[in-house]
């Protein structure tokens, strides 16, 4: 088995791309109990800023090193401009709404964000190869790999390391899963449950925003961009259980190990089998392999 | 008791399509056939929505039964479109019968999150498979009625009534299936699925009967949408087609078998203006209509019609 190494190499970069795109939704999810059909659109705005940034970054002549910068600049700029109002002007006032109205409230923004990208940026595709190029590659079995994919993969332990760490080990964290468990309860001790609400909106979206701007250099961004991505992340969180996180890392790891092994060995089954991972997890744990059950409310 | 309206309200559309449909230009014969096939998926939605589930994944069944008219035609060269509604029925129906067994378990999101996969799953395998077209998907034979094939300036108008007479005559019956005891549980089972186990029935039956039914007409939407593009590919599986006809029930309301009807004629009417308008901006009138529905009008545009009795 030669190719057990590309396999591997590929499963574990694809993985980290899908745990930095989807992780950001099963954050929302958990705080909010909003599955959030918007994360798509923040993916495409942040694809669409860090390309365009990128590209006039480059076309001035600034360093290109610091391109790296621009991507993740580009990010927060989208989501700031976006998620804030989002959430401050429209979604605060469905919360009380059941959970199936207010993922087509997050469906009928991400229809309206598909057509505001188009006003902002246009129909023509974006290309900022230039990223990706400049570090070189690597080589694994005989096959080269761009080192830019190494990147991806920092940057997502880094991201799984940060989340746990502000979760588990900080008092913002240890607010959050009081607001987690028992909103009300936390509103009547003092903690400022809406200002969680919409930091934690916002920190989603940034998520998928820098999911987005760090995928563009590797593709051509062109409107749709965002369409796949929400219904893969919806595959990755839930297999994961819906609102845990390392449930959307394991969840990551298992698309990405899965989808890397039909690439190399049987390409025309690719999509079929994530979805099959994911209606199998539905079937026999449908919260998902790391989901908790519903804490019992009297 | 008040004498049932509706059998009456299904003949006017009828007539009005009959009779309307002489004076109407072709494209909006084409968008009425549409809507009517649209209107049949989401009267299936809206016998889930009535027990409280909502699937984002109907578009698995449409897609199956345009599929089946696609694959008859290949196979037999039939492009008769009763055959076709029939057959893509019939598939739908036998795909659901199995599927519901698993479905039926399942409540709220998971419900949706489910339906979602399965239809993902069908994307994933036809839009591989060569011999369906892959992406491309495919042509289908020229539809006929009775195995005759229309004059070509009747065509549109022939197809619509055959449509008419077919999508109002499964909302006739799925309105007498509402009458059935069966089909009362369904508020029942929103309401509150204990009680309804404790009088005596089957929750997980009725669900997967509901569930049956939606996947049959759903089926024969599909078919019939087939067969008046003349061509099909792999996104009517897709989840943004599923998503369309979520907006569409929302849009409607589950008020009266007619609603999802006149929900999808006006959906048909703000995609075909918006999209005139502005084609680059059409899905944002879509999304700002679908919030405006959700926040004014959360029984649907059906709610407009009812009479509100004070007090």
């Amino acid at each position: 088995m030669s190719q057990i190494g590309p396999v591997l190499v590929d499963g574990i970069i694809y993985s980290a791309w899908l745990f930095i795109a989807a992780v950001g939704l099963t954050l929302v999810y958990g705080v909010m109990k909003i599955l959030n059909v918007t994360h798509g659109s923040f993916y495409a705005l942040g694809a669409y800023a860090g390309a365009s940034l990128t590209g006039a970054w480059l076309a001035r002549g600034f360093p290109p090193m610091l391109s790296y910068a621009v991507l993740l600049g580009g990010a927060l700029l989208v989501t700031l401009v976006f998620a804030p109002a989002i959430e401050r002007g429209l979604l605060r006032f469905m919360y009380a709404k059941d959970e199936v109205v207010i993922l087509l409230v997050t469906y009928a923004l991400f229809l309206i964000l598909e057509d505001t990208i188009k006003l902002i940026w246009g129909v023509n595709p974006y290309f900022v190869a230039e990223p990706y190029a400049l570090l070189g590659s690597f080589e694994v079995g005989g096959l080269r790999y761009p080192t830019y994919n190494l990147i991806l993969v920092g940057l997502a332990l880094a991201l799984s390391a940060g989340l746990a760490w502000v979760l588990h080990s900080t008092r913002v964290g240890k607010l959050l899963l009081a607001v987690i468990h028992d909103p009300e309860m936390s509103r009547a001790l003092g903690v400022n449950v809406d200002r969680f609400y919409l930091v934690t909106f916002t920190l989603g979206s940034l998520l998928a925003a820098i999911g987005g701007s760090f995928t563009a250099p590797t593709v051509s961004v062109v409107p749709g961009l965002g369409v796949d991505v929400i219904v893969l992340s919806f595959a990755v969180v839930v297999i994961g259980g819906l609102g845990s996180l390392p449930g959307a890392a394991l969840g990551a790891v298992i698309v990405g190990l899965v989808r890397s092994v039909s690439v190399h060995y049987l390409p025309q089954v690719e999509l079929f089998v994530i979805y099959s991972v994911m209606a199998l997890v539905l079937a026999f744990r449908p919260r998902g392999l790391f989901g908790l059950a519903e804490p019992r409310r009297i | 008791m008040k004498p049932d309206r509706t059998p009456a309200l299904l003949g006017t559309v009828l007539a009005a399509v009959v009779l309307g449909g002489l004076a109407l230009p072709q494209w909006t014969l084409f968008i009425l056939t549409i809507a009517f096939a649209q209107g049949l998926v989401v009267l299936g939605l809206m016998l889930l929505q009535r027990a409280g589930l909502v699937s984002f994944g109907q578009a698995l069944y449409y897609c199956i039964g345009a599929y089946t008219a696609g694959g008859l035609g290949r196979a037999f060269g039939t492009g008769d479109l009763f055959v076709q509604m029939l057959a893509g029925a019939a598939a739908a129906a036998l795909v659901a019968l199995m599927l519901g067994f698993l479905l039926a378990r399942y409540r709220g999101i998971f419900f949706g999150l489910l339906s979602l996969a399965l239809s993902m799953i069908f994307y994933g395998l036809i839009v591989k498979s060569e011999a369906l077209g892959s992406t491309d998907g495919m042509n289908l034979v020229k539809t006929t009625l009775f195995g005759v094939r229309p004059d070509a300036a009747w065509v549109r108008y022939a197809m619509a009534v055959a449509a008419a007479c077919l999508a109002l005559g499964a909302a006739f019956l799925t309105h007498r299936y509402l009458k059935t005891p069966l089909g009362r549980l369904g508020p029942a089972i929103k309401d509150n699925e204990i009680r309804v186990e404790y009088m005596g029935a089957s929750v997980r039956y009725a669900i997967h009967v509901n569930y049956v039914i939606a996947a049959t007409l759903a089926g024969a939407g599909g078919a019939l949408a087939a067969t008046s593009v003349g061509h099909i590919d792999p996104e009517m599986a897709y989840w943004t087609t599923s998503g369309e006809f979520v907006f569409i029930a929302i849009l409607s309301g589950a008020g009266s078998v007619v609603a999802p009807f006149f929900g999808a004629l006006v959906f048909g009417a703000i995609h075909t203006v918006a999209y005139d308008v502005s084609p680059n901006t059409w899905q944002m009138s879509m999304g700002a209509a679908l919030l405006l529905a959700i926040v004014f009008l959360p029984d649907g545009l059906w709610s407009l019609f009812v009479r509100r009795r004070p007090g």
